[in-house]
């Protein structure tokens, strides 16, 4: 049925805001492939984002989660209890 | 006169995440290290110009960061040796995202011009505001807000590469480039 090839077809084509003026499905480029897999490559950017957001943050993470190195926390103690005159 | 302790715990409490600034913007654990003691030095020694009540997270990394930047003029044309450490301690922590992926990703960041990196890792992980991180490092919002997606544009560049093989639609497309020569 139409509505079997429709969802294949369509499948890597949910993004809202594709702009229209870029769907130009029979165009094709200088090396005769179709342009229309521009919508393709915009939901690999949605993707490809989200996934950069996620590794950003877990590479963060990692060195949080380790909280405060004994001579730091040593440092910050030693500093905070002198008088001033540090620097 | 000793320190208030209420501030030396919010100074304590940011360190963590100061450290992990330090270590995205380095790449160098020893380096990151040597950062947060001079900015730790420096803050305590100037503790007066720290307004209570303030953002001290933003603070502190101001001047973390200036201190980098400094740093980094000085040494701009030194050769870097930040490959080897960040990555070992990678190997201790194999967490949820596959090492390779990772060191992939770690590799990609480093190639961003340092003003594209710092905004985006202190907007994307360490959850400043637009306002604050402009503040941090010294600029309009605007700039930020372009920094930030310039940013994530030149990773999703560099990384996008790779994950276009995991898609069918592309490997079509290149079996119908590797047979094209019969049209």
């Amino acid at each position: 049925m139409g509505d079997v090839t429709e969802m294949k077809s369509r499948k890597t084509v949910n993004i809202e805001s594709a702009a229209p003026d870029r769907e130009m499905p029979d165009t094709r480029d200088a090396m005769g492939r179709p342009v229309g897999s521009r919508k393709t490559e915009v939901r690999l950017g949605r993707e490809v984002q989200a996934r950069i957001g996620q590794q950003l943050r877990s590479m963060y993470d990692q060195v949080v989660k380790e909280g405060v190195p004994p001579h730091i926390a040593d440092l910050v103690r030693r500093l905070s209890e002198q008088d001033d005159g540090l620097a | 006169m000793k320190l208030d302790p209420v501030i030396r715990d919010q100074v304590l409490a940011t360190v963590p995440s100061l450290r992990a600034f330090a270590i995205s913007l380095s790449g160098n654990i020893d380096r990151a290290d040597d950062l947060v003691q001079e900015t730790l030095l420096r803050a305590l020694a100037h503790i007066d110009s720290f307004e209570p009540g303030t953002n001290m997270p933003a603070w502190l990394f101001t001047i973390l960061r200036n201190l980098f930047r400094s740093e980094y003029r000085k040494r701009r044309r030194e050769v870097e040796d930040a490959e080897g450490r960040y990555a070992d301690t990678l190997k201790s922590n194999p967490e949820q995202t596959g090492r390779v992926e990772f060191q992939e990703f770690r590799t990609a960041l480093e190639k961003l011009p340092p003003d594209q990196r710092e905004a985006l890792i202190l907007v994307g992980a360490s959850g400043f505001s637009y306002e604050d991180a402009a503040a941090i490092c010294g600029c309009a919002v605007g700039t930020i807000k372009s920094r930030v997606n310039r940013a994530r544009t030149r990773l999703a560049d560099l990384l996008s590469i790779d994950s276009v093989d995991d898609f069918g639609p592309d490997r079509a497309t290149r079996a119908v480039l590797a047979g094209g020569g019969r049209n």
